[in-house]
């Protein structure tokens, strides 16, 4: 009795210091007031309207009204054939994007790092760090008119070899939109995704090259003993990070490279939410919706498990959270 | 110092390591070339001759230069339209972001606030999970955003990657004493915001700013989802409508006589657009160059 009465009045004590402190602190909740309502119309709300999914959606009836029908859409959607293409294309696009990306941009870190000419680095920096301010849309439309077979580069070029021959349309064949989509992603981006590995190769200690030097150590065995183990951790937190992302293709380049020719191989899943969901005549949200929260699900799951992974490995120190 | 550049010299010389420097210099000059390539190409075919750019006569520089292309694109109805709502969108998007973001960033940042922890979480755990296209479509809809200049600047008001990277410079730049020495003068939090912390904060809000006006310069899917209103469209919308289509109309033009004689119009149109509406950006780019750079080691650092 007297145990539970103290522990009450520890309790009482307690949300009164909660109380007494936000009531000191209240100029700062006045500071979250609008940021905390900003969050919550524009991220909680829409993660409750996710429940749309497992409704049948009627505009007329708004999302609490309309009825209720479980895994319809989820099974519909696991069942129809849109599902192996879909999860197919997203996963093959990513993955390979992954696979020649991030090693590449742990070699040319590497390589910038040996460029002796502090000046050369600059321009070198300066240089391939610009095509990431590029839009999209604009990267596409560069794509498509430098490789138009008649007056794009491609074709300039190809007729310097064939004179008076037209080259065979790229953009017009389906399976070439697989390397079109990750070679341009790496040229807009290879230069920009070393600045994270260039500041960890920074921080080497020279003394460590001093002293491998004086042991005789030739540069490559420097880049292989020292720089490369240096940019370890940095390099594992990225891997997670992105393969956190690995059931999603962006939106924006998917859907800007599709025309009719290639969308058995560029409809990702993001793409076809759009397009079930708000680009056509028929009003399929619930449909889409489920599809948008089976691929977030997805995504999550991927994060928190590779992140799990990672600090098992680890020891605890690489992880995000 | 001069006897380690001496040694250094002496050891460098390896013919092992020569042969490394080779080889790596060269791939780099060669990848400069592959990303200076394209982009020297566009700009020189946007300044070139619509009949040598049909021809396929451009390899590097402009071939019988002319401003056909800049003339045709700069009397297209839309893109000067898009290019003001750019700007508009730009400028008051990014005022917008940056003012919210700071003002969470402040409260979230001092570890003195009350339910700090809770709050944090409830931000980073939109960084992982959210409630998608659909739901996040039907909501501005029924508030009513729906083809109003508001869609793009309320939903997106504040990105929560920008707000821990803010946060994380107001804890880890900012010296904690300042604000105990405030306190202590009587300061109020309000007062030592903006008396004390904002002045201060001048690198880490020049990067945000950075980060959120390029973002909207570049964004196009918020507004292909919600603005159907022509006269509401950002550029890079109106570009996206003009780049891809395989013709352009030429009622699109204020003065449709003038551009039915031209050769080449289409590809000439779509190089100077591509030109005219990444310009401001790349022109900006060499001076700002250091700040993103910053912007990306500043987001590195985990508080």
């Amino acid at each position: 009795m007297s145990k539970s009465a103290t522990t009450t009045l520890t309790a009482n004590k307690r949300r009164n210091g909660l109380w007494k402190q936000i009531c000191r602190r209240w100029q700062l909740f006045l500071f979250l007031i609008i940021p905390l309502a900003w969050l919550i119309t524009f991220c909680y709300i829409p993660m409750g309207g996710v429940q749309i999914a497992f409704k049948n959606y009627m505009p007329k009836k708004g999302i609490l009204g309309s009825d209720w029908v479980g895994w319809t859409h989820f099974l519909k959607f696991f069942n129809s054939f849109y599902f192996g293409r879909t999860v197919g294309n997203t996963l093959r696009i990513s993955l390979y994007s992954l696979c020649c990306s991030f090693p590449l941009s742990i070699i040319f870190a590497l390589m910038m790092n040996l460029i002796i000419n502090a000046k050369f680095k600059k321009v070198v920096q300066t240089l391939t760090y610009m095509p990431h301010f590029i839009s999209t849309v604009v990267l596409v439309g560069m794509l498509n008119q430098m490789l138009n077979p008649v007056a794009g580069l491609y074709g300039n070029i190809y007729r310097l070899f064939h004179p008076g021959e037209y080259p065979v349309d790229i953009l017009a064949r389906a399976n070439s939109f697989d390397h079109l989509y990750v070679w341009s992603g790496i040229w807009q981006n290879l230069g920009w995704n070393t600045i994270i590995y260039m500041a960890a190769l920074s921080g080497v200690d020279p003394e460590l090259h001093e002293a491998a030097q004086i042991d005789g150590a030739s540069r490559l065995k420097r880049v292989w003993y020292i720089d490369l183990p240096v940019l370890l951790p940095t390099a594992s937190i990225m891997l997670i990070m992105n393969s956190g992302s690995i059931m999603s293709v962006g939106f924006e380049k998917a859907y800007l490279m599709q025309n009719s020719v290639n969308s058995v191989y560029s409809e990702v899943i993001s793409t076809y939410v759009y397009k079930t969901g708000l680009g056509g005549t028929t009003n399929q949200m619930s449909y889409a919706a489920a599809i948008g929260l089976f691929n977030n699900v997805i995504n999550g799951i991927l994060l928190i498990t590779v992140n799990y992974i990672s600090k098992k490995l680890s020891g605890g120190t690489n992880s995000l959270f | 110092m001069a006897a380690k550049v001496v040694n250094a010299r002496k050891i460098k010389h390896p013919l092992e390591d020569r042969i490394l420097y080779a080889v790596v210099y060269t791939i780099i000059i060669l990848f400069c070339i592959v990303v200076l390539y394209p982009i020297i190409f566009v700009v020189s075919a946007s300044f070139s001759s619509g009949t040598e750019v049909q021809l396929g006569h451009v390899y590097l520089w402009p071939v019988k230069p002319s401003l056909d292309g800049y003339e045709a694109v700069f009397s297209h109805k839309n893109v000067m339209n898009g290019y003001r709502n750019t700007l508009f969108y730009t400028l008051a998007g990014t005022t917008i972001n940056v003012i919210i973001t700071v003002i969470c960033a402040y409260p979230l940042s001092r570890r003195d606030m009350p339910m700090r922890g809770f709050f944090m979480f409830l931000y980073t755990f939109t960084m992982f999970f959210g409630g998608g296209l659909i739901p996040t479509y039907l909501l501005v809809n029924s508030i009513g955003m729906n083809n109003t200049i508001w869609a793009l600047l309320i939903p997106g008001a504040m990105s929560v990657y920008n707000m821990i990277i803010t946060r994380t410079f107001f804890q880890n730049s900012v010296p904690v004493e300042l604000l105990e020495a405030s306190q202590i003068d009587g300061c109020s939090d309000a007062r030592y915001f903006f008396s004390v912390l904002l002045p201060l904060s001048q690198a880490v809000i020049s990067v945000i700013s950075l980060y959120y006006a390029v973002g909207h310069w570049n964004s196009y899917f918020s507004a292909l989802i919600y603005l159907r209103k022509v006269e509401l469209q950002p550029l890079q919308l109106v570009l996206r409508n003009i780049l891809l289509a395989t013709r352009i109309s030429l009622n699109e033009f204020e003065d449709p006589d003038l551009m039915d004689g031209m050769v080449g119009l289409e590809f000439l149109v779509k190089y100077a657009l591509i030109v005219v509406s990444t310009a401001p950006i790349m022109c900006l780019y060499p001076f700002v160059q250091k700040f993103f750079a910053k912007g990306v080691m500043l987001g590195s650092v985990k508080g």
